[in-house]
């Protein structure tokens, strides 16, 4: 079973490879510029680990507002400066952070963080493709985000503030300085920032859709790919049509807030004085947003899916169960999700009949949904469960994702919606099934695909520390927010003790406050076993985790073209694990049926 | 010199952590655990396989008692008819998502658990089955047509048309806080300009219209007990939303595009004190969509009066133009200075006509 010895014999192939590249590329060719799709998607990941920490740190900030309402943050004074009023945090830096963190969280970390990292680096090598099919676009795609990157991270230290008007930015707040510090220059960084940011994204889609239909490698048929590459083509083709939307309503909104326009705006009176603008829709900016915004949540989950499909299905040793259905329901969750925005809208005094049916739609997207946590269950059942790290998230993943997602059930109700619209039921529905579960898929990613990214293996000791604090204080946070969202605490509220119906629920927010620094504490034991592993890990072999698919195949650390010699073939599906009959417990897709005579079922003895 | 001493601190405690982490990699060197294929060494095996196990039984029970402690203070009293369906429906939902919950976070934790790895064994190969994987498909498909018919029943009902004699009051949302207006006797509400606001017509009534005349601005919400109010929404700047929580009520104030939400309140402020048993019970209204600095202070008071008590309350309010007639002498005079501008521009038009 154990397979150890295979890889030792390659690994000098390997060390031949890098050294043959060393010479025709120099440092910025390498490194900075490179056109070689791992390591964009190693800058992809290294800047996704950036903005997770700042993001999260933000979030420890307002936690402490939160969970200490009464206390006074004169110690925040260093890094926070002039925010800091008399001890108290202002209330608009308060909702400027709040806003800043879920747009880094959803944008800079869960879409270029995660599916820019596995996209680029799993694509090419998954279907087994010399590169991108455009290695320039893709190059350009990341320095674009980069610079995005760069403008909303000045964006934070402006004087007058970041943007504070939501991470949906929905004006007229979010056009109108008077309203808020932060729609003032903050705001017009934030959207510089996210119109790069979709450049960036449609660069990448277009790229890797084109590799995903032109570069598979001989035999690779659109139903041998893994799973992994249907979630990022689906993703890819999501993010095309769904970002351009986004891109349309930031582009009228700039010409709102700054040549006068009245798309969004009309009938307004502030800061002393009526504006001359008239007829406006701030609902048409909902609906352009979340035609978007509701794509977006599938744009961060689907990669992530894919990734634990992988995972499961190798550290389970048995075939992912019914393939053809999770494809199908990947399928069916795409096409649905472009059909469900309003649903964030049944409050906003849209036509109540437009609600009902967004409410039918919504609810039929829980089907397919539903079908994949069952496909991920029965590949567990009588599995052969290897507990890598990887595997440790991907079983997290689905825990949250299921907790996560019954509660959308509830929220996709109208009816039931009108209670707990913008209430903490919200909050802790979302961060479960696309903030904490596509983090966990990110870092299923990174576990699993760590040795074949730097050549060494991630401390699986500290890993399983790391998962088990952050998956606990995952839980601990986010389950009492059901609790107070329930009772009607509302999102975005510097404090609530005004309210008698709200103040009730102080020993909880503190308890959550306790529970999430916790889990951002726990964070920095990834990051120094990230950091220690890229020089000092245990060298990697080839195919550590024993995987049938093509990115073992290569050398422990591929050189640019990835394959020294030609392509490899497929000639199978890639979830041949413990298949009866066979020598191993698995039977990589470049193995022809030819030579697993003893293992072939019926209807593959016409490809022998 | 306490600082220094935490910093030290601090340092000497990484240090430790980093050696204990360096001793456990190289005792796992010496135990040959490092030979092994990743994720098939019996004691981590083990260890992670107890926990997933330990955690299912532990964190389903932290839950349930959670659950059943916070029962009083997430169940928030009850004050409107539409209230009672929402609730059912919610906790029949509740009950639904809570099996199926329960189901797939046991077997997950429990498949995990009984099948770790064991160096004899092998996985059944089990790619697919079709007529299971038809049967959980059919089932949520069933489950969640129920639901939205549930729902939708619910929904239709609540945002159906507000009944002809329905109670009517304005809210407006305004950074930051709200202001209501009456229709008065006649039970018409005049016509509001955004332009027409200033320091005093802060929702800028427009009084040279005849039905605004009544109109009073009350600084609380009266409604009575039993009969249909309808709330008109509206906001005079950026979005915020009305939410009166122990009425399940939600809708968002929208600057240029009027809302309107119709509830039937069911229990009085005092009965209400009564049943909660706290003398000093309050409805409250409060924003819930993000419209800057004093969004979380945007408090606002309800109160559900008998029905006697609330005509009683009604006949002690006195129309704005009466307190404020101020309004009035403005409005004339502004109306006399547009009909004199009116005059001037007249003049020049047919300037203009000659000229031409």
């Amino acid at each position: 079973m154990s397979s150890t010895d295979i890889s030792i014999n390659k690994d000098v192939h390997h060390a031949h490879e890098e050294h043959d590249h060393h010479h025709d590329q120099n440092f910025f060719e390498k490194y900075v510029f490179s056109l070689d799709h791992k390591v964009i998607a190693k800058q992809f990941l290294f800047m996704g680990i950036f903005w997770a920490f700042v993001g999260g740190f933000l979030s420890i900030l307002f936690r402490l507002q939160l969970g200490w309402p009464e206390a006074t943050f004169t110690f925040l004074e260093p890094i926070l400066g002039g925010w800091i009023e008399n001890g108290k945090l202002n209330p608009e830096f308060y909702l400027a952070l709040v806003t800043m963190h879920g747009t880094i969280m959803v944008f800079f970390v869960l879409t270029a963080g995660l599916s820019g990292t596995f996209s680029n680096f799993l694509i090419p090598l998954q279907l087994g493709a010399r590169d991108m099919a455009s290695g320039f676009m893709n190059m350009l795609s990341f320095w674009i985000f980069f610079l995005s990157s760069v403008v909303m991270f000045i964006s934070l230290f402006l004087e007058t503030g970041p943007a504070a008007g939501g991470w949906t930015v929905y004006p007229p707040l979010s056009a109108l300085p008077e309203a808020i510090q932060g729609s003032g220059d903050g705001m017009s960084m934030w959207l510089v920032a996210m119109a790069l940011f979709i450049v960036s994204q449609l660069l990448g889609g277009v790229n890797y859709i084109t590799t995903i239909i032109n570069l598979r490698t001989r035999g690779m048929s659109m139903t041998k790919m893994p799973l992994t590459i249907w979630a990022f083509f689906l993703t890819a083709i999501l993010g095309l049509l769904a970002f351009p939307v986004l891109f349309s309503a930031a582009l009228l909104l700039i010409f709102d807030r700054s040549f006068g326009t009245s798309f969004f705006l009309s009938d307004i009176f502030i800061a002393g004085q009526a504006l001359s603008n008239t007829g406006g829709s701030p609902i048409l900016f909902q609906h352009l947003f979340w035609f978007l915004g509701h794509p977006e949540v599938y744009i961060v989950i689907m990669p992530a899916m894919g990734l634990v499909s992988e995972v499961i299905a190798t550290n389970s040793r048995k075939p992912i169960f019914g393939y053809r259905a999770m494809i199908g329901s990947l399928i069916g969750i795409s096409v649905l999700s472009f059909v469900v925005w309003a649903h964030h809208m049944f409050v906003t005094g849209m036509n109540p009949f437009l609600g009902s049916v967004f409410m039918f739609l919504t609810l039929i997207i829980a089907v397919p949904s539903a079908v994949k946590v069952f496909n991920w269950i029965a590949t567990l059942w009588r599995g052969n469960i290897r507990f890598t790290t990887a595997m440790m998230y991907a079983i997290g993943f689905v825990s949250l994702f299921i907790s996560g997602g019954l509660t959308g059930i509830i929220l996709g109700n109208s009816a039931l919606d009108i209670q707990l619209h913008d209430t903490y039921f919200v909050v802790a529905h979302f961060h479960l099934v696309m903030g904490a579960a596509a983090f966990f898929g990110m870092f299923c990613g990174v576990y699993h695909w760590f040795p074949k990214m730097f050549g060494r293996m991630l401390d699986e000791k500290l890993g399983f520390v790391h998962f088990w604090l952050t998956f606990i204080s995952v839980y601990l946070v986010f389950m009492p927010m059901h609790y107070i969202g329930i009772a009607g605490f509302p999102r975005r509220y510097y404090n609530w003790t005004g309210f008698e119906t709200f103040n009730i629920f102080t020993d909880m927010n503190t308890f959550i406050s306790i529970a999430a620094i916790l889990g951002f504490t726990a964070q920095f034991i990834f990051l120094f076993n990230f950091i220690y592993s890229i020089f000092k890990g245990r060298r990697a072999t080839e195919n550590p985790w024993h995987s049938n698919t093509l990115e073992w195949t290569t050398p422990v650390l591929p050189g640019h073209g990835n394959w020294p010699g030609p392509l490899p073939t497929v000639y199978r599906w890639p979830y041949d694990y413990s298949k009866p009959g066979a020598a191993e417990d698995y039977i990589p897709q470049t193995v022809p049926y030819s030579q697993t005579q003893s293992s072939n079922l019926p209807n593959e003895r016409d490809f022998e | 010199m306490i600082t220094i001493a935490i910093g030290l601190s601090i340092v000497l405690l990484l240090v430790i952590l980093f050696l204990l982490f360096r001793i456990g990699t190289l005792s796992s060197i010496f135990r040959g655990s490092s030979e092994r294929a990743a994720g098939t060494t019996k004691i981590s095996n083990r260890v992670n396989g107890t926990l997933l196990l330990l955690f299912l039984i532990l964190g389903g029970a932290a839950f349930a008692w959670s659950f059943a402690d916070a029962w009083d203070e997430m169940n928030l009293p009850l004050g409107s008819v539409h209230g009672e369906w929402t609730d059912n429906l919610f906790w029949t939902t509740m009950i639904i998502i809570g099996i199926v919950f329960i189901i797939t976070q046991v077997l997950l934790f429990l498949y995990s658990y009984k099948y770790q790895h064991q160096d004899d064994k092998r996985a059944y190969y089990y790619p697919h089955n079709n007529k299971l994987e038809i049967i959980w498909t059919m089932i949520p498909a069933v489950v969640m047509a129920v639901l939205v018919f549930g729902g939708w029943k619910t929904w239709t009902n609540i945002t159906s048309a507000a009944p002809e004699d329905a109670v009517v009051v304005e809210v407006m949302g305004k950074q930051f806080n709200w202001m209501v207006r009456y229709p008065g006797a006649d039970g018409k509400l005049g016509v509001a300009k955004h332009t027409l606001i200033d320091a005093t017509n802060e929702m800028g009534v427009d009084f040279s219209d005849p039905n605004a005349m009544d109109d009073f601005m009350p600084r609380e919400i009266h409604v009575p007990k039993g009969k249909p109010v309808l709330l008109k929404i509206r906001s005079r700047d950026v979005i915020h939303s009305v939410f009166m929580p122990h009425f399940r009520l939600k809708m968002d104030a929208v600057p240029g595009m009027p809302t309107k939400f119709w509830f039937v309140p069911t229990k009085t402020t005092n009965e209400m004190a009564n049943e909660t048993g706290n003398p000093d019970f309050k409805y409250e209204l409060a924003c819930t969509e993000i419209c800057g600095r004093g969004h979380f202070a945007m408090r606002f008071i309800v109160v559900v009066d008998e029905p006697e008590d609330y005509e009683a309350w009604l006949a002690d309010q006195t129309p704005f133009v009466e307190q404020n007639p101020q309004v009035l002498a403005k409005l004339s005079t502004k109306a006399s200075k547009e009909l004199v501008a009116e005059a001037h521009s007249e003049e020049k038009a047919e300037v203009v006509k000659t000229e031409l």
